[in-house]
């Protein structure tokens, strides 16, 4: 079982609630994966003091927890103000902190989230910090109070898979006790289950099943593929070799001839 | 059969127009002063079923390519047949293959193709998407035009008031303004720039993974540059993100954009059920069109025929029938 901050959870997928075709086509892909928390992007789905009611309401409906982000801040005053709103609104202290610090490749500003995540901590707030796979930023983001943290395998939404394999090992290898969620860059069920055989504890994606040709279905094959990766990963997989090695053994065989 | 009408956006002056045609008296009224302000009036105008097909769901297409000929029949010479153009920046040209493996309808072009089409766009597409058979219209124009006929084949506009007709049956076309619980506001938002620089024939669509926009051409050296979807009832008016987005956009389709005048900003919110399909309901109150999310020019003949033979008492088929 995965905890995260005291909270026990059966599944290792985490999905995103925006860019679906529709809010029924996105309550059909959360129930399809079987997940526990989805995240929902306070920023984008407001304006000015007013927000979508009704599409709140949804959300709730699915019965799963929520996880407010601060997609779209690009600096820590606005993080930390939007983490303040998500927290009123959704009655939650869990926060998935983002700030962003390139446009183009929504690369993480890792200097403002440590800012942000201490901040935030020392506000009470459960920080689930989007970051790069770096590891004295990983440090820094623990020291500063969180207890989880989301590396990326690939920029946000390019549904490009692991791009820094060994960067994945080496933050596994460092922080064995801390779980570790990837976060961001997953395109397809098998980048999802390649990463959970590394060892990561949970896979968070959005794009990759919103905009599949059937979310629903995608976020089923996600799941399936989380689920079978960690499996996977707590069997012990082999580790590659250079030579055949036969699965009968040569010597001792009887012969027929 | 005399017909109260609640609303004069797109859903009432269509649903009006299918109730003329069929002989019914109609009234229409509505709590607004005039057409501007209802979510039709800041409406792209776009008769694009194929392009929507890629997030919408199948009724869209099967419903909405229906919609040019209506459009055409109700008000000769204000549908330009002239189809849909959609290009990407070089840099996410992925989403033109993603675009069109999720749309039909549609043929590749080239840089050349770009061009012979819209002269203006020369040197600046390598690739590019057209949907031959989409069309466009001016949605104020066509609103104005509906208006005039409605009223010349007897129908009378109550604007500004909310007041009781004695009616046999009283249809609800009030977008958001409609007590059901179903529905949810989306905001959207949209610029109306002005520039001699650069011409265009049809609707342009700009691929983006986050920020899609489309242009669409209109009379006087208009552009309408739009639209932001946002899970918001906020009716507010648009904000610097969403005007630098919009601007970003037009200015990456041609950079003549930047020295054109932004005539208009408009902010309205679009009604949608959580399908983001329309319904024609029978309530307790009367009949009920309403849930037109982005594609009121589209699906409001369809509906309005739907709405008409419920109230007529013809045989219906209606849309909620078929997805529930």
């Amino acid at each position: 079982m995965l905890t995260l901050y005291g909270e026990t959870l059966t599944s290792r997928l985490l999905l995103g609630t925006a860019q679906y075709p529709s809010p029924a086509i996105m309550a059909e892909a959360v129930r399809a994966s079987a997940c526990d928390i989805v995240t929902v992007s306070l920023r984008r789905e407001t304006a000015g003091n007013r927000t979508g009611g009704q599409f709140w309401e949804l959300i709730r409906e699915l019965g799963v927890r929520v996880l407010p982000n601060t997609a779209g801040c690009h600096s820590v005053k606005e993080a930390v103000t939007t983490a303040q709103m998500a927290r009123e609104l959704f009655g939650t202290d869990w926060i998935k902190l983002e700030v962003i610090g390139h446009h183009d490749t929504l690369q993480p500003d890792v200097f403002g989230l440590v800012e942000a995540a201490r901040i935030l901590s020392a506000e009470g707030f459960r920080v689930f910090p989007y970051t790069t796979d770096d590891l004295v930023v990983a440090e820094r983001l623990l020291e500063a109070g969180c207890e989880v943290l989301m590396p990326w395998c690939a920029p946000i939404g390019s549904a490009r898979g692991p791009v820094n394999v060994d960067g994945l090992r080496a933050i596994r290898a460092h922080f064995p006790d801390i779980p570790l969620i990837v976060d961001a860059g997953l395109g397809r069920p098998s980048h999802a289950g390649m990463v959970m055989e590394l060892g990561f504890d949970a896979v968070l994606l959005n794009t990759a099943v919103a905009k599949a040709g059937d979310p629903a279905a995608m976020a089923a094959a996600f799941a399936g593929a989380v689920e079978a990766g960690h499996v996977a990963f707590r069997a012990g997989p082999l580790e590659p070799r250079d030579m055949a090695v036969p699965s009968t053994p040569i010597i001792g065989k009887a012969v027929f001839e | 059969m005399h017909v109260l009408i609640r609303g004069a956006g797109i859903a009432g002056l269509t649903l009006a127009h299918e109730l003329v045609r069929a002989g019914a008296q109609v009234t229409v009224c509505d709590v607004r002063a005039g057409p501007a302000g209802s979510a039709s009036w800041l409406a792209g105008g776009m008769l694009a079923p194929w392009c929507e097909r890629e997030s919408a769901e199948e009724p869209v297409l099967t419903l909405g390519r229906l919609a040019a000929d209506w459009w055409d029949t109700a008000l000769p010479g204000h549908v330009l047949r002239n189809g849909t153009l959609v290009v990407a920046p070089a840099r996410d040209a992925a989403e033109l293959n993603r675009f069109a493996t999720r749309t039909g309808g549609h043929a590749w072009l080239d840089g050349d193709g770009v061009a012979a089409l819209e002269p203006d766009l020369a040197g600046r597409f390598r690739r590019g998407l057209f949907f031959r058979d989409e069309a466009h219209l001016d949605p104020r124009r066509a609103m104005t035009a509906l208006i005039a006929g409605l009223k010349a084949a007897g129908v009378r506009f109550a604007y500004g008031n909310d007041t009781s007709v004695e009616a046999d049956r009283i249809a609800y076309c009030t977008g958001m303004a409609a007590a059901d619980d179903g529905l949810r506001g989306v905001r959207g938002e949209m610029l109306l720039l002005r520039t001699k620089e650069i011409s265009l024939s049809r609707p342009v669509r700009l691929l983006h993974p986050r920020i899609p926009v489309y242009i669409v051409p209109r009379e006087g050296h208009h552009f309408m540059v739009g639209a932001t979807m946002i899970e918001s009832d906020d009716d507010g008016p648009i904000s610097a993100r969403s005007t630098m987005e919009l601007l970003n956009a037009a200015y990456s389709l041609h950079p003549a954009f930047a020295e054109a005048k932004i005539v208009e900003t408009g902010a309205g919110v679009r009604p949608a059920y959580a399908d983001n399909l329309p319904r024609v309901k029978q309530t307790r109150e009367g009949i009920s069109v309403n849930g037109f999310y982005r594609h009121g020019f589209l699906l409001s003949p369809a509906m309005a025929q739907e709405a008409a033979a419920l109230i007529l008492n013809e045989r219906v088929e209606a849309l909620n029938e078929a997805h529930g």
